[in-house]
């Protein structure tokens, strides 16, 4: 309940930090990532800040070793760069560069009822499945 | 910093990454429903009514977006479904990689974030100079 309770407020408060940042406007964001046109380059300061932020966080978690409830803190233990992560990552630039919306903003604009979002949502929920597929594990084991 | 303060909010009480393309697909699956992926997505949706229900009548600053006459529709799916393959290959998007990942100074998110700012740098690159168009 709590934890349900704490990932709403945290959805919220995250989307709202999208918005307000202009992440979830896919004209800045293409802008952003338009380097040989007029760069708007706020967007990376967006970024450095968040980073930042949770920076102060993890810092946080690690001295206390679990959560505020006391349970423990689940980190992804991969550290292998192989090529599923090259790819995979090439790939999404590509997606993002051509819409300028990546899936954290895309699910606000769904919010927001935004057309593009509407269209991009379920597209993006059927590359998540076919990348499963092509993983070969359709199911993932959630940690 | 308020998406940043989201992240730490959701890893001090919950213990878990802000990872939305990872929340997204955990719901694919029915092993990975979890209450509280439902609620940060939920969150995620709710979020422009929060904020305009917070600046009462100041509105949310939506998208300033005139659809491009030309087939905006297929662009969206292509990049949707690339966007969706490729974050599932990586294990990760902008705000797992990009954000949490790069604050817990992880090797393997750099890696990731530095590739996909660079082929977005390069898509953008070549449909805006190269093909002279851009959706929108």
């Amino acid at each position: 309940m709590v934890n349900a309770f704490a990932a709403l407020v945290s959805g919220i408060i995250f989307g709202i930090g999208l918005l307000l940042s202009g992440m979830s406007d896919p004209q800045k964001m293409l802008a952003f990532l338009d380097l040989a046109g007029e760069w708007d380059p706020s967007l990376a300061l967006v970024m450095l800040s968040a980073i930042g932020t949770s920076r102060l966080c993890f810092v946080l978690a690690a001295r206390r070793g679990e959560t505020i409830t006391g349970a423990p803190i689940q980190l992804p233990r991969q550290t292998e760069v192989d090529r599923r992560l090259v790819g995979g990552s090439v790939v999404f630039g590509v997606g993002w560069g051509l819409a300028g919306l990546c899936p954290g903003p895309a699910i606000v604009g769904l919010g927001l009822g935004y057309g593009p979002a509407l269209v991009l949502v379920p597209a993006l929920l059927g590359g998540l499945w076919v990348g499963g597929l092509w993983l070969g594990r359709g199911r993932v084991t959630p940690r | 910093m308020l998406i940043g303060a989201a992240a730490g909010l959701l890893l001090l009480v919950n213990g878990r990454i802000a990872g939305v393309s990872g929340i997204v697909n955990c719901l694919l699956h029915s092993s990975g429903r979890a209450v509280w992926r439902i609620a940060f997505l939920a969150g995620l949706l709710l979020s422009p009514w929060a904020l305009h229900a917070y600046f009462l009548g100041v509105g949310v600053p939506a998208p300033s977006v005139d659809l491009a006459p030309y087939g905006w529709g297929v662009l969206a799916v292509v990049a949707g479904f690339l966007v969706g393959f490729g974050g599932r290959l990586a294990n990760g998007c902008t705000s797992g990689h990009g954000v949490c990942g790069l604050a817990r100074l992880s090797w393997r998110s750099l890696v990731a974030t530095l590739l996909f700012m660079a082929s977005g740098f390069l898509t953008v690159y070549l449909v805006r100079h190269v093909l002279g168009g851009g959706p929108w």
